[in-house]
């Protein structure tokens, strides 16, 4: 039961985080930014999860590459 | 705007899915048992119909913001996914998927397997092999098609897309009776993880309580400017690639 169980968070792991937990970590973080911005703070902050996202692929992508020819 | 890259993005979505889990499908038929494969392949598809009964209409009873924000942060995790998978394969960091070198390996395996029957199934091995290449193909389109028609409160046209996509891809395998591996699957996995992104951060951001400038017509901003990004990503690490490997032999050269 505890196999199964394992493997089906694993399953379910890879199939929505995949390669790198990071950008999936990165996406949550600035999502409750921009909430934070815009219900305490009143700025409209829709600006935040583009650039973190894209951020989030340049590191993601740079991690997968770096030494590699 | 919004229903015409509804359809497309899964549309495209479910055909390159649906071009893996035909490769599987025909290494199963063609090398062991077709009636055992049709088996495998309806009971993944009864799965997949279950889960779109149970799912689509449970996210209708979500609010809309809060499906807004937890659609939208996992479309753009998903997205991520597909685009950075795209992005290494297309700058030759990572192999093209090579349908022709699937199928071969799959046939390989397939025709050295032993044969047994199990509970009505003729062939359980072609079974099994049908039934998880179509279930976990199917899981991804499945995911996108219900976030997507949920948050564009429109399942019956993801449905309809999705459908159209089967119904073209199957056709098309019949006739050709080969994997389809003329398919231009990394361009079009790069069209489906722009569309993703851009759609997960334009949903989970307004689920965030953002407003966005122009509302809707911010998406004409939007998708273009996360697919310059993408190619943008692929160029400069094509650059480093070809780079890295000039430097290699040079290098050696010099330690000649």
């Amino acid at each position: 039961m505890t196999r199964w169980l394992r493997s089906f968070g694993a399953f379910w792991y890879d199939f929505v985080i995949g390669d790198d937990w990071r950008g999936a970590a990165v996406v949550a973080v600035a999502l409750a930014l921009t909430a934070l911005l815009v219900h305490a703070a009143s700025v409209n902050a829709w600006w935040l999860l583009p650039i973190a996202v894209i951020g989030a692929l340049g590191w993601s992508l740079r991690r997968a590459t770096s030494g590699k020819p | 705007m919004s229903s015409l890259a509804l359809f497309l993005t899964v549309f495209i979505a479910c055909a390159v899915e649906a071009v893996e889990a035909l490769t599987i499908v025909l290494a199963a038929g063609l090398t062991r048992d077709w009636r055992s494969t049709f088996q495998g392949m309806a009971a993944a598809l009864a799965v997949l119909a279950v889960t779109v009964a149970v799912l689509g209409p449970a996210l209708t009873l979500v609010p809309l913001t809060a499906l807004r924000l937890i659609v939208g942060a996992l479309l753009a995790v998903f997205g991520l996914q597909w685009l950075r998978k795209a992005i290494l394969r297309a700058s030759g960091y990572k192999g093209l998927h090579d349908e022709e070198a699937i199928y071969a390996r799959q046939v390989a395996a397939a025709q050295t397997a032993t044969s047994e029957g199990r509970r009505g199934v003729r062939d359980w091995y072609a079974f099994t092999l049908s039934f998880k290449g179509v279930l976990l193909e199917g899981l991804e389109v499945v995911f996108i098609a219900i976030t997507f028609g949920a948050n564009q409160q429109n399942q019956g046209l993801a449905a309809v897309a999705a459908a159209a996509a089967v119904v073209v891809v199957a056709a098309v395998g019949i006739a050709v009776r080969a994997p389809l591996s003329r398919v231009p699957e990394n361009s079009l996995k790069f069209a489906v993880g722009v569309m993703l992104t851009s759609f997960g951060m334009f949903w989970g951001a307004e689920g965030a309580g953002v407003s966005w400038p122009g509302n809707d017509a911010a998406l004409l901003a939007i998708v273009p400017a996360t697919a310059l990004v993408g190619l943008g990503y692929t160029a400069l690490l094509r650059r480093a690639r070809a780079s890295a490997r000039a430097a290699v032999p040079a290098a050696g050269r010099s330690a000649a």
